[in-house]
């Protein structure tokens, strides 16, 4: 084997093994608060990864994030939550079968999630794709929105507005981190092979790769449905973690924050992605003082309730005027990329 | 001059953009292995010819017959596959990707593995992918650029520009090249060395090349049969000194200056 491949093999190992010991040490050293906290840097990295995948690497331009998140929550939960307590839950009207008795192991419901995801997502391309930029966006909000009322409005298997309630926390670390690296790994093999070459071509001249014998609209297709199989994941993901979830969840905003991560790592950039979401996802929680009433130099600012939101939209529009191809653009962090630096620093 | 073995066959194209006929009753007949020219002046409807046959435009009226199979109104990728590649007037590449990944994008259609192959870590698939690249390193290597294989292709120079596009097209296995004005933003001695380059490619990959051309040297140079087009009508066909004398041709277009010059 090429001896630069080794070595980036093991050191990918390395890194692995660094981040299993340092969930072990987070485990048994930090509190509730801060392990929730890396909970939701997983879930928010599975999530952008997807969202990178569609809208940076192929281009498509997709505001339907939280319809895929929401099929993914509802479908795991209905999985995961106990038959008996299902029906005492569903206090409007009385679940209907199937969904009143089915279930499934944990990891297996988050599967079912991330494919009834994939489904949809699949049935929806079907008929959106054909459209190009905006108009495709306007088709996928549209499409979340349907998910959110339809939710909304299907009592019998959603229990309708009050949602669902006491979701089972089998959400921890391990399955957190697990799906996320799983993520990863699809998303970087998807993207340095030659079928990747492909979606970026298709991004970057529809026309050419058409006439390169590309069938666009396939390609289009299967990352749009491979992407809403992670959407969908990282809702269920989401789901057993809050142990929570209603219709309310699945605003436009939970799209806006997936697709703030995106923007600020960078369209087409996968270590981008990962940076911008530990840094976005800690600061949405380290924020929130500004919320609170602030006492400074003797006076007292009142805490102004969504004050974080216009940070953060303010923040965005920073990133979009002064850099706007995000923190890393189109570039990576690798291992060639640090130890080309470090030899340069070297002979410097 | 034209026997039977007919690469590419067109009876009696025409497209209509609305009210406006934009190519009407376009016939040819290229045979096999030859370098043939379609010239005519600006807006005659040269690249709707080149649109109808890849398929980005579906003909009003008429046919196309690629090796003697129907190819009307198919869908571009499904062109590609039967065999027939083409570059873009202004040159289309995808700019964000390297240059290797460029032409490894033209290889894709003949790969028979997919994306879930490469999760699957199949030993077919890294078999599959190291060939690929090979192939594109081999087709750099031909229009000689392959010392720029990493870099990104957006930053080439103009001429080399086009003989990456060149690579992308024979990337996809064709046996029947199109190429749009490849002569054009050359400097004299860039336009003779393609056009060696040209007959070069036609004999190493066994191709037949239709090219639009507004460089008459070249299209004199290297073109064994050119058709005129003059507002979407053929005025004109024939070797290039028949078309050379055609008084129809030059009134169109050729225009006095050639005459003299001649």
């Amino acid at each position: 084997m090429d001896p630069k491949l080794k070595r980036n093999y093991t050191l990918n190992g390395v890194a692995v093994l660094l981040l299993v010991g340092g969930l072990f040490w987070a485990k048994g050293n930090l509190d509730g608060y801060k392990i929730q906290i890396m909970n939701l840097i997983a879930v928010y990295i599975i999530l952008a990864l997807s969202l990178n995948l569609i809208y940076g690497f192929t281009g498509l331009f997709s505001l339907g994030h939280a319809g895929f998140m929401a099929i993914g929550a509802y479908t795991c939960s209905l999985l995961i939550l106990p038959a008996t307590y299902k029906q005492t839950m569903f206090l409007l009207q009385a679940p209907m079968w199937p969904f009143s008795v089915m279930h499934a192991p944990f990891f297996v419901a988050v599967v079912m999630a991330g494919l009834v995801a994939a489904f949809f997502g699949f049935l929806i391309g079907l008929p959106v794709l054909r459209l190009g930029g905006d108009y495709l966006g306007i088709a996928t909000l549209g499409f979340a929105e349907i998910i959110r009322v339809l939710a909304n409005n299907m009592p019998r298997v959603t229990n309708g507005a009050l949602g669902l309630k006491g979701i089972p926390s089998y959400s921890n670390l391990w399955w957190n981190y697990g799906w996320c690296l799983l993520t990863l790994f699809v998303i970087i093999r998807l993207v340095r092979s030659n079928f990747g070459n492909a979606l970026k071509a298709i991004r970057d001249d529809e026309v050419a790769a058409r006439a390169m014998g590309i069938n666009t609209f396939r390609y289009r297709l299967i990352s749009f449905t491979i992407g809403a199989f992670f959407a969908g994941v990282g809702g269920a993901l989401l789901a057993s973690l809050l142990t929570t979830i209603d219709p309310r969840m699945f605003i436009f905003t939970l799209t806006f924050n997936v697709l703030m991560i995106v923007v600020t790592g960078g369209l087409g950039s996968i270590t981008g992605t990962v940076l911008a979401g530990i840094v976005i996802t800690v600061l949405l929680e380290w924020l929130r003082f500004v919320e609170n009433p602030i006492s400074f130099a003797g006076m007292t600012v009142p805490g102004i309730p969504g004050m974080r939101m216009v940070v953060f939209s303010l923040a965005l529009l920073f990133i979009i005027l002064f850099r706007h191809q995000g923190i890393m653009g189109r570039r990576e962090f690798s291992w060639d990329w640090i130890f080309n630096f470090l030899r340069r620093k070297g002979e410097a | 001059m034209l026997n039977n073995d007919a690469a590419l066959e067109t009876e009696a194209l025409t497209i209509r953009f609305g009210g406006l006929v934009a190519v009407r009753d376009f016939s040819v007949r290229i045979p096999r292995g030859s370098i043939v020219g379609l010239i005519g002046p600006n807006g005659a409807g040269k690249t709707t010819c080149f649109n109808m046959v890849t398929g980005f435009y579906k003909p009003t009226e008429g046919r196309i017959l690629f090796n003697g199979q129907d190819i009307t109104g198919w869908l571009p990728h499904k062109v590609c596959s039967a065999g027939i590649a083409r570059t873009f007037q202004n040159i289309r590449l995808f700019h964000t990707a390297s240059v290797i990944q460029n032409v490894m994008v033209g290889a894709r259609i003949r790969q028979s593995t997919t994306w879930w192959h490469a999760l699957l870590n199949l030993p077919s698939y890294w078999k599959e992918e190291r060939e690929v690249r090979e192939k594109a390193l081999y087709l750099l290597d031909a229009v000689g650029l392959k010392q720029f294989a990493d870099e990104e292709s957006g930053g080439l120079p103009y001429g080399a520009q086009r003989r990456l596009e060149l690579a992308r097209a024979l990337a996809t296995d064709p046996s029947f090249l199109l190429l749009d004005e490849p002569a054009a933003g050359m400097n004299p001695n860039e336009t003779q060395e393609l056009m060696g380059f040209v007959k070069d490619i036609r004999n190493r990959f066994n191709l037949t090349i239709l090219l639009i051309e507004h460089d008459m040297r070249v299209v004199m140079g290297i073109c064994e049969h050119i058709w005129v087009l003059d507002y979407g009508v053929t005025i004109a066909e024939g070797r290039p000194e028949e078309i050379r004398s055609n008084q129809k041709v030059i009134e169109a277009y050729l225009g006095e200056e050639y005459v003299r010059d001649a």
